[in-house]
Order: C-alpha cells, then sequence, then structure tokens
C-alpha cells in the first residue's frame, strides 16, 4: 500500500482553497495561528473589568498571595470565568461543527438535536420544584440538566435508529425539532406555575452564565468535554466523507452507522457538558464553524480543531464585552452571542440562497 | 469469475415491513475481470440496488457476494474501498470542498485512522485528475462546477482510490451529448488502459452498447438475460424489458450496436 510521508512545510498564512500545500503544514498552521489566539484571550481578558490588573503584577510571585489584590483579582474573580468561557466555547464550536458534517446540513446547531432542551428541563425542575423534589444527587442545576440531556440524547438516537441498523439523519433532524419544541412546551408549563423568584432563576439560567463561581464546577465538567474530545479525534476524516454523502462515505471505506452514532453521542456529550456548566448559550456552534471555514476551507482534520481553539476565544471575548459593555451592569453571554449570531446566521441564509 | 453476486436478495424496509419493497429476488450475476459489464433495465428493476450490493455498500438478506472467491461480509469496509470504488449518478457535498479536497477522499480506505496524506497520496490524486482531464481545475471549488466536469472529478475520486472494480451508477444520466461521449470515452479508455473492470448501470442503451463488452438486463428485480453484447441486446430483449418495439442493428460508422426506439407497446 501507498503510505503517506511528511512533506514540505511553508510557513505562510493559508488562504482559502489553497489544497497543493501540505494538510500537515496547514494543520500545524491553523493550530499555531487560532492556539495563540485562544491563549492570548484567555490571558488577557481577566485584566480588563471594573478594576484594572497588571498583569506582571498579577503573576509576581515576589509578593505573596494574599497581599497581591492583582493575582486575587486575576486568580480568584476573573480566571474561573473566562475558562469557562473557554471551555463552554470550545465545546459548542466542535459539536456544532461535527453536527453539520454529520447531517450534512450547514445550518445545524448543537441544540438542534434536542439536547439542550433536555438539559434546560431538568434544570427548570430543580430550580422551579427543588425544594419540594428530593433526587439526591441530582438536586443541583448542573447535575439535573446533565441528566435531562442525556434522557434527551437516548429518546432522539431511539427514534432515529428504530427503522434499522443505520441512523437516519431526516429522522434525526425530525426528531430532534420536535422534541426541541415539546419540551419548551413542558418549560414554560414548568415556568408558569413557579413563583417570580424562581422564574427569574430559571429564566437567567436560560439566557447563560458563564460565572460559576470558582474552580469546583469547570472541574467537574472537564472529564466530559475532554472524553468528547477523545472521540471528536477520530472523526474528522469521516466527516469529510459524511458531508459528502452517505453512500459515497460508505464507498470510500467509512464505516457509517459506527462514524454516526461517534459524531452523535461525541456531540451530545460535549453539548451536554457545556450546557450543564453554563446554560443553553446560543450561536457559538454555528457562527464559529462558520467563521472558521471562512478562514481555512472546509477540511473537517482542519475546521475542527480550528473551531475548538477559536470557539474558546469567540465566547471569552463575549463574555467580556458582556460583562464591560454597560459596567457595571452584566449582560447575559447568551444575549450578546445572539445579538452577534443572529444577524449572521441571516447573512449566512441570505448568502447561501 | 472475479466479482460474484451469488443468488443475492434484497427487501428494502425489511426491519419494519412498513411498504417493504422486494428489490432484487435470488439474482445472479458474475463479472470477468477486466470487463465492461452493464446493468440494463426499466426504472426499479434493482440496478441500482445491485451495483450497492456489488460495492459492499448493502449487504445482502441472502446471498453472497464475494470478490475473488472472498466474500464481502467477510471484508472490513475499509479493505472493500481498497479494491472497489463507485461513481454515482451524482455527488452534492454539503460544504465547499476543492476540486483535489474530493480527488483525495479517494485515499481515505488507504490512509490510518490518524494518517494525513502526504506527497505519495497527492501525486496520485493528480494522477487521476490528469487522467480526467480535470487537472487544471485542482484548485477549483468543485461545487462551481459543470455537470461534466463534476462528474468526471467523481470519477476521479474513484480512481484515488485505485481500485480493481469501478462499479457506475448512470454515470452519464445527468450530462448533455457531448459530456456523455466524453465520460463514455474515458471509461473506455480507463477500461482498456488500466484494465480497470467496470460494471454500469444504465438506461442508454446505446452508450451500453458503445461500451459494454457484457450485459446484465434486469426487470421486476430479476435477471431476464445476460451475455455479449451483441447477443443478448436485440429488438426482443428490448420489447421484453421496456414494452418498447426498437430498431437494433450495427451503426456502421459507430461500429457498435444502435437501438432506436419506434413504439410503446401498450
Amino acid at each position: 500500500m501507498i503510505t503517506a510521508d511528511s512533506a514540505e512545510t511553508d510557513g505562510t498564512p493559508l488562504p482559502r482553497r489553497t489544497t497543493s500545500s501540505s494538510i500537515r503544514g496547514r494543520l500545524a498552521a491553523t493550530i499555531l495561528g487560532f492556539g495563540t489566539v485562544a491563549l492570548a484571550t484567555c490571558v488577557l481578558a481577566p485584566l480588563v473589568g471594573t478594576t484594572p490588573i497588571s498583569l506582571t503584577r498579577a503573576l509576581d510571585r515576589s509578593i505573596p498571595f494574599d497581599q497581591n489584590v492583582d493575582a486575587q483579582i486575576f486568580f480568584v474573580a476573573r480566571l474561573p470565568r473566562v475558562l469557562a468561557g473557554a471551555l463552554v466555547g470550545s465545546a459548542l464550536a466542535s459539536a456544532g461543527v461535527v453536527l453539520q458534517a454529520m447531517l450534512r446540513n450547514p445550518l445545524a446547531t448543537p441544540f438542534t438535536l434536542g439536547v439542550s432542551a433536555g438539559a434546560s428541563l431538568g434544570a427548570m425542575l430543580v430550580i422551579v420544584l427543588g425544594g419540594a423534589l428530593t433526587l439526591g444527587p441530582l438536586s443541583t442545576v448542573p447535575m439535573a440538566s446533565l441528566a435531562g440531556a442525556a434522557a434527551a440524547t437516548a429518546v432522539v438516537y431511539w427514534l432515529a435508529t428504530r427503522q434499522g441498523h443505520a441512523m437516519s439523519t431526516s429522522v434525526l433532524l425530525l426528531a430532534g425539532v420536535t422534541l426541541n419544541s415539546f419540551l419548551s412546551a413542558i418549560i414554560m408549563f414548568v415556568q408558569y406555575i413557579a413563583d417570580f423568584a424562581q422564574v427569574y432563576r430559571a429564566a437567567r439560567w436560560i439566557m447563560g452564565d458563564l460565572d460559576i463561581g470558582g474552580y469546583d464546577t469547570l472541574i467537574a465538567s472537564l472529564p466530559l468535554v475532554l472524553a468528547a474530545y477523545v472521540l471528536f479525534a477520530w472523526l474528522p476524516a469521516s466527516l469529510n466523507l459524511l458531508s459528502v454523502g452517505k453512500d459515497a462515505a460508505a464507498a470510500r471505506g467509512v464505516d457509517v452507522p459506527r462514524a454516526q452514532r461517534l459524531a452523535f453521542f461525541s456531540a451530545s456529550l460535549a453539548t451536554s457538558a457545556a450546557v450543564s456548566l453554563a446554560g443553553p448559550i446560543g450561536f457559538v456552534g454555528i457562527v464559529v464553524p462558520h467563521l472558521v471555514r471562512l478562514l481555512v476551507g472546509v477540511d473537517h482534520r482542519i475546521v475542527l480543531p480550528a473551531s475548538a481553539l477559536f470557539g474558546a476565544a469567540f465566547l471569552v471575548a463575549c463574555d467580556l464585552l458582556a460583562r464591560t459593555i454597560l459596567a457595571p451592569i452584566e449582560i447575559p453571554v447568551g444575549v450578546v452571542t445572539a445579538m452577534i449570531g443572529g444577524p449572521f446566521f441571516l447573512w449566512l441564509l441570505v448568502r447561501k440562497s | 469469475m472475479f466479482l460474484i453476486a451469488d443468488r443475492v436478495t434484497y427487501t428494502y424496509n425489511r426491519r419494519t415491513g412498513v411498504e417493504a419493497v422486494k428489490a432484487l429476488r435470488e439474482v445472479s450475476v458474475s463479472v470477468d475481470r477486466g470487463s465492461f459489464t452493464g446493468l440494463i433495465g426499466p426504472n426499479g428493476c434493482g440496478k441500482t440496488t445491485l451495483l450497492k450490493l456489488l460495492a459492499g455498500v448493502l449487504s445482502p438478506d441472502s446471498g453472497t457476494v464475494s470478490l475473488d472467491g472472498r466474500p464481502l461480509a467477510r471484508m472490513s469496509r475499509r479493505h472493500v474501498a481498497r479494491r472497489l470504488a463507485v461513481v454515482p449518478q451524482e455527488t452534492h457535498p454539503a460544504f465547499d470542498y476543492s476540486v483535489l479536497e474530493m480527488a483525495l477522499m479517494g485515499r481515505h480506505p488507504h490512509l490510518g485512522a490518524f494518517q494525513l496524506e502526504g506527497p505519495a497520496d497527492i501525486a496520485i490524486a493528480h494522477e487521476s485528475l490528469t487522467a480526467t482531464g480535470t487537472s487544471h481545475l485542482a484548485e477549483r471549488s468543485y461545487m462551481s462546477l459543470s455537470g461534466g466536469e463534476k462528474q468526471r472529478v467523481v470519477i476521479a475520486s474513484a480512481l484515488t482510490q485505485a481500485p480493481e472494480v469501478l462499479l457506475l451508477d448512470e454515470p452519464t444520466a445527468s450530462l448533455d451529448l457531448g459530456y456523455q461521449l466524453e465520460v463514455g470515452l474515458l471509461l473506455r479508455r480507463l477500461n482498456r488502459e488500466r484494465s480497470a473492470t467496470m460494471v454500469m448501470a444504465t438506461h442508454d442503451l446505446n452508450l451500453a452498447a458503445s461500451l459494454c463488452d457484457t450485459l446484465v438486463l434486469m426487470r421486476n428485480g430479476r435477471v431476464l438475460a445476460s451475455g455479449n453484447t451483441s447477443e443478448v441486446l436485440t429488438s426482443a430483449m428490448v420489447r421484453q424489458l421496456y414494452d418498447v418495439e426498437a430498431d437494433v442493428r450495427v451503426h456502421e460508422l459507430a461500429g457498435h450496436l444502435t437501438v432506436v426506439p419506434l413504439g410503446r407497446l401498450s
């Protein structure tokens, strides 16, 4: 068999559709470029806020931590929120890439298949009925939303695979969209029977919030996101072929049912982890993949890692806007992403047709 | 015999039984190495299903498909794809891949799970594009191409798989006369020069007559007849297949059989 060997790398920035330069070179340049952007955003974002701080002072080891106000603001007050933004943005953007390719639909989002509606219902139930319910470990909002997401994933998967061994992407889409509206109705009902304080808390959760108040929840979500990323690593080449067509993929040697299952469950896992951590923050999963494709082309072996990195930078930047633009008032980050994402989404639709 | 379908049966929606369609009933076909075989028959006769079974994309309910004596069912998808490539009627990618990217996807079965294509793979892709006369389009967007160009790029992508057999599903159906001729000539050249085994489903009897040395005539999920093109392509057969009265004769300039439909039998 013919095996490939490493080729020349030209470090120049790569315009769209320059496929003649080696994939290795493009991949390295992409990871380096977007990685730098993501890292810089995460380091610089905590410096901005109502109290400006200095990075050199925050990182100055010669001042004891309990006397270093800059370090306390950087590491305790702001960094957890920035890291949560990076984790959630990265997970949602990658899940968007995976689902768009698998469903062969560039307008799919991580929330298209009902995962976020399931998560929201779980969160609502705990917020509204929390006092009355004794669900053991499920009594916290993140755990309940995770359980809701898992239940929604299971229902959609069952519906889409009922008719045979292969997943039907059209049934998957229909089931997801239907489940979204159905669960939204239940969420509205739950909110209707709740009192004002609970409704406010519920509404606030649905708008998305990265202010997670410390590292604990972040660390709890990390294994889920990492597990999803390990699964993602197997996908990019299959995603290229699935996006060309199911039969085309099978004819090129892709085990289609297996690749579809892997894509569906890994994307659902990443989405569940992100939503349980910060609520359903919309539009990240569609804006980021499309921006990335405009910059680096459509090959998923590049788009997926690039979106994972750029998604982190994007959501951290949006959250920075959310907490500074009307300071001292904070806008929910989901409102910011929607205000950027909504018009962008429409532009994509218009551009497509 | 090289590629063999032995008494294969296939039913769509067999699992649910809702609107189950028996597409193939005990169909047996054998394809010689290096031959150019045409699958002919009216709409819904099972040509495409048979092609999918031969490609291993679908598995038969009963019967076996084997390549070189090995059942496809016992080979991995990847192994099958190294030996058999498929050219569908039309290919509509969801994203705007370049022509070279489309061609390089043919290397998929030859690459490991985490392996990226290297210079050797790119050379094979360029060679396939050259063989199909599309190398000048390498950096173009696939979606921006004309139908004929697209189909030649898809054939190039199949060639990049370095297969022993090409399975073609009405490869010229959406093309105008000029491109039909062009793709036809390309297929004949690939068959002769690379001794690639070709199996082509088509509605175009004249294309089949000009390219295929063997024909398999199908109707209602069964094989009516098969054999040398010159022997089985007769007006009696056309009548039996399509309920159409046709004049079948060797065209002196073209040098092969031609079929001129004269009227439909009621």
